[in-house]
């Protein structure tokens, strides 16, 4: 068992599936000798060499496109988009290419691919840099959708993404890159499309993806104080999504807050929040709401970036909210 | 006969003044220039690189969240943006703090975009100089559609000097590899458009050298989209300033694009996140120290111009002011008030953002001592 960073269980996860089957390969920009500009990536060059560790040209289109191609020869390429925001100069590739390969070919070629990236807010990097758009990944029919919480889901997750026959965009969230977790030795391999629940509760259900999921367990614990009990949820996987753990625990505590660090408009809660109506309506004990951030571009100055997101005091002012209704 | 028998030689640089101060004359690119002229170009180059490395402390004593500094680049932008005429437009990557300068950009308001409490903000066109672009190779498609307004304007080859517009654009040996710089060369030659494609080659894309990029040589890139591409000398500020010109007059007269790669080097980080010790060899800085941009034009000036000291101690004393200046303005920057983040999201504020705006607003009403 060890403390490993987050960004210490990219590189592992990554390793523990080079080391497995030699046709994975990682290709990206900055990856090799820097390591990363994240540094989840570091050691591996080292470890697996040149053909297997490639440092591209910056050209985010030639990546996926020579990933895509990759795949489509039986290699298990896992490509990096380093700021998940630069997903928009190639999403050509990934919405019209990647995500449609199978469809097209009638079955007759996999895209076993996974592209992992650097997302989300809370580091001052600004409107371009700090997007959180799992939502635009998970509007794409085609393409599995991740976002790990803890290093240990990282290497697990990492592990099921490679092994996928379907393209996976593995969402890392870069406000949890320092953050720390026991990873145990040996192994690691998790499942796609499971949720899993953080803190059992009895009064609620609190759906949290990525970066929030401390937020909501942060403000699970001040509530908690308060004779408050909730449960939180880490949705993990948004394509597939963990239906099943949702809509049970939601019926169970009739009450569902979805925080969500997307723009408002169409963030991947708004689609729980169907779901949840469909099936649970009449087990619900009040409006459903999500706690998310408004729908603008993130700002960078830190109070308006820490104003904006979904913080442990909104999450509690809110939950405390309509739980007293 | 092999095709792939044949090397092409390293190819020239155009240099009008030497490392060692020199001044040598080119056949095709004679400079007109007093040595006043010179003097007033030593100036830009010492005042960007004291603001440049003022900007570097400021980040380091945590003042700004981060600076893409220039060191080492300081001709090569120097050089193109006094080449600029005030009609001309010039669009720069987030790295063109030598452009701002010589487009009278105050320095402080590029640190408030690198503080945090802006994300750009100033006017593109109260300067001509529109917001550093930080998504790689996009502002030269930008500069592609601009050029297209100037030529539908009618402001090309009319022969009249304060009229005749021409488009600079800045990108890096990095973003030499993105899609949309290559589709910004394949349009600009099409339609004839007048833009200088200004490709500063600092050899290093963050981590990546220039080979992970061109088996070619950059400039030589030019040829196959059909335009004339060069190599200068961009520690060189004689040279970019005579290339530029030339570069940006066949613009303005209607002769269509140019390609311009200034061979330079990034003497410092790729930002204040980066580490090149992880990946580049001291060696090779040593080496461009010798070549550095700013040492050679005084050395011209005292050697061969006869420039007395008190120039020097004079451009010193201002550099020192600026540097406090821009100290103390920085630190005065204050961060914007909480609900300014739903400005400007749309030209009205739509109903649903509204209802947001009013709850985050009862929101922060909610806090102790809150409306005091």
């Amino acid at each position: 068992m060890a403390q490993l960073s987050y960004r210490e269980a990219v590189s592992r996860g990554i390793a523990q599936e080079m080391a497995r089957d030699e046709r994975v390969m990682l290709i990206g920009e900055d990856i090799g000798g820097a390591g990363g500009v994240f540094k989840t990536t570091a050691g591996l060059f080292e470890q697996f060499g040149r053909t297997r560790v490639v440092d591209t040209p910056i050209s985010e289109q030639a990546i996926l496109g020579a990933a895509m191609g990759a795949a489509m020869t039986g290699l298990r390429p896992i490509a990096e988009i380093m700021f998940s925001d630069f997903f928009a100069v190639c999403w050509d590739i990934v919405v019209n290419e990647i995500a449609k390969m199978r469809y097209m070919t009638n079955g007759q070629v996999k895209m076993p691919l996974v592209i992992k990236s650097g997302n989300g807010g809370s580091l001052r990097m600004g409107a371009q840099h700090s997007q959180s758009i799992e939502n635009w990944a998970m509007a794409v029919p085609g393409l599995k959708v991740v976002t790990p919480s803890t290093p240990l889901d990282v290497v697990g997750l990492m592990a099921a993404a490679v092994r996928s026959d379907d393209p996976v965009l593995f969402f890392e969230h870069k406000g949890l890159y320092a953050s720390k977790g026991e990873v145990p030795d040996g192994e690691i391999v998790d499942e796609l499309g499971k949720a899993a629940i953080r803190r059992p509760g009895k009064d609620a259900t609190v759906l949290a993806l990525g970066l929030m999921v401390g937020r909501a367990l942060g403000a699970a614990e001040e509530l908690a104080r308060e004779g408050i009990d909730v449960e939180v949820i880490d949705v993990r996987s948004l394509v597939p999504l963990d239906t099943q753990t949702l809509l049970t625990s939601i019926s169970r505590t009739g009450r569902l807050f979805t925080v969500e660090e997307n723009p408002r408009l169409l963030g991947w809660g708004a689609e729980i929040a169907s779901i949840a109506a469909d099936e649970c309506f009449w087990d619900l004990d009040m409006p459903i709401r999500r706690i998310t951030t408004p729908h603008i571009p993130l700002p960078s100055a830190d109070s308006l970036e820490d104003a904006v997101l979904p913080s442990v005091d909104r999450i509690v002012q809110d939950v405390r909210k309509g739980v007293s209704l | 006969m092999t095709l792939h028998g044949h090397v092409p030689p390293e190819p020239d640089l155009v240099q009008l003044l030497t490392p060692e101060g020199v001044r040598v004359d080119h056949p095709d690119f004679p400079l007109e220039i007093t040595d006043d002229e010179i003097k007033s170009l030593y100036r830009d180059l010492a005042l960007v690189r004291r603001f440049d490395g003022e900007a570097t402390a400021l980040q380091r004593q945590g003042e700004l969240g981060l600076w893409a500094s220039c060191l080492g680049q300081e001709a090569a932008q120097v050089g193109a943006g006094r080449a600029l005429r005030s009609q001309d437009m010039a669009f720069p990557t987030y790295r063109e703090h030598g452009v701002a300068w010589c487009r009278d950009v105050d320095p402080v308001t590029l640190l408030g975009m690198f503080r945090g409490v802006s994300l750009g903000g100033w006017n593109p066109n109260e300067n001509n100089f529109n917001l550093y672009t930080i998504v790689l190779g996009a502002q030269t498609l930008h500069a592609v559609g601009y050029a297209m307004g100037v030529a539908r304007d009618g402001a090309v080859g009319t022969g009249e000097p304060e009229r005749d517009t021409a488009v600079l654009t800045f990108f890096g040996d990095g973003a030499s590899s993105q899609g949309d710089v290559n589709e910004a060369f394949i349009w600009a030659a099409a339609a004839n458009l007048p833009v200088v494609f200004y490709c500063q080659n600092n050899q290093w894309a963050i981590s990546e050298p220039v080979e992970r990029q061109s088996r070619v040589p950059l400039f030589q890139r030019a040829s196959g989209f059909g335009f004339p591409g060069i190599r200068i000398d961009g520690n060189d500020v004689l040279a970019c300033l005579a290339v530029s010109r030339v570069a940006l007059d066949e613009a303005r007269s209607g002769q269509g694009p140019t390609l311009i790669e200034a061979f330079t080097y990034r003497m410092g980080a790729h930002t204040t996140s980066d580490d090149p010790t992880r990946y580049r060899l001291s060696e090779e800085l040593e080496t461009w120290k010798h070549r550095d941009p700013i040492e050679r034009v005084r050395a011209y000036l005292i050697r061969e111009a006869g420039v007395a000291q008190e120039f020097f101690d004079g451009i010193e004393a201002e550099s020192e002011e600026l540097a406090i200046r821009i100290r103390q303005a920085c630190r005065a920057l204050e961060d914007p008030s909480p609900l300014s983040v739903f400005d400007q999201v749309y030209v009205e504020i739509t109903d649903e953002l509204a209802e947001q705006r009013s709850d985050y607003a009862d929101y922060l009403a909610s806090f102790e001592g809150a409306g005091r």
